[in-house]
């Protein structure tokens, strides 16, 4: 059985949930983004089936999780073994079969998993006005732009755990990072 | 028959900065039946720190405790005091 108990003391001993934290957040803007930037296109193409619009999301949020899975795992394994050789050199002893080279292992998987994940999650959920419509479900309003409210209000989301876990205010936080969504947006519309 | 029992023991350690004074406690004491830990962390580094661990029970394992050290990336420097008792076994008194 997974020792959730372990996993908890590798992070801390690695300082990593801030690096998990950060990339959750930097590549979850990015998926939203991505993909606001993505619908935008197919609106301003004059508009395409659902299903398409669909695919093409979650195609997107896959290719952006694939990407932050690879790039982060690569990265952050290079960067682990970097610091355990130093803490070898510190200690004067061989760290294997330690709790840090444990931790220098089993890290960069967790912290892959986390960037890579934010992307295509954002993704499903962008997608989902898309996919209730190509499934027949009738929605009040336009399927992308639905899409793109979605994708908007996981920004302002993004944006209030940052504030949250800065201390300030979670709705000023929120709204900062959708001005930046919404800017986007507006320079989007002259596609 | 008798049987040697360790009961005290003072160690001079250098360990990682992490994991820190008190998780590094809880964790060294895991696998012992009944010990008392005490430690005194006597010099901090860019990486590393120096401790003074202070562990008293009635019948320590040493082999445990110098590996769960070990597996927490430290290592034992010295050891500066030690304390053991000799505690008759049950045959003896039949």
């Amino acid at each position: 059985m997974f020792d959730w108990r372990e996993l908890s003391l590798l992070l801390r001993l690695s300082g990593s949930a801030a690096i998990a934290r950060r990339y959750f957040v930097t590549n979850g803007f990015d998926g939203a983004l991505a993909l606001v930037g993505l619908c935008m296109g197919f609106y301003a193409a004059g508009g395409v089936a659902p299903a398409i619009a669909a695919k093409a999301c979650l195609g997107t949020g896959l290719a952006l999780g694939i990407s932050g899975i690879s790039s982060t795992y690569i990265s952050e394994k290079a960067e682990r073994r970097k610091a355990l050789r130093e803490l070898a050199q510190a200690m004067l002893k061989d760290m294997e079969n330690t709790t840090h080279s444990r931790a220098a292992r089993l890290v960069p998987v967790v912290i892959a998993a986390v960037s890579g994940l934010a992307p295509l999650c954002i993704a499903i959920m962008v997608s989902s006005p898309l996919l209730l419509v190509a499934g027949g479900v009738a929605l009040p309003v336009d399927a992308l732009w639905a899409a793109i409210g979605v994708a908007l209000f996981i920004v302002f989301l993004l944006g209030t755990f940052l504030g949250h876990l800065s201390g300030m205010l979670w709705l000023w936080s929120g709204v900062q990072t959708l001005l930046v969504a919404l800017a986007s947006l507006f320079l989007l519309s002259f596609l | 028959m008798s049987q040697l029992q360790l009961q005290r023991l003072v160690l001079d350690v250098l360990k990682p900065r992490q994991p820190n004074a008190l998780e590094f406690s809880k964790r060294v004491l895991q696998g012992q039946s009944q010990c008392r830990i005490r430690l005194k962390v006597t010099e901090v580094d860019d990486k590393t720190e120096t401790l003074l661990l202070e562990l008293s029970g009635d019948n320590l394992d040493y082999d445990t405790l110098e590996g769960m050290i070990s597996t927490l990336g430290g290592s034992v420097h010295s050891i500066d005091e030690v304390e053991v008792a000799v505690a008759a076994s049950e045959t003896q008194g039949q």
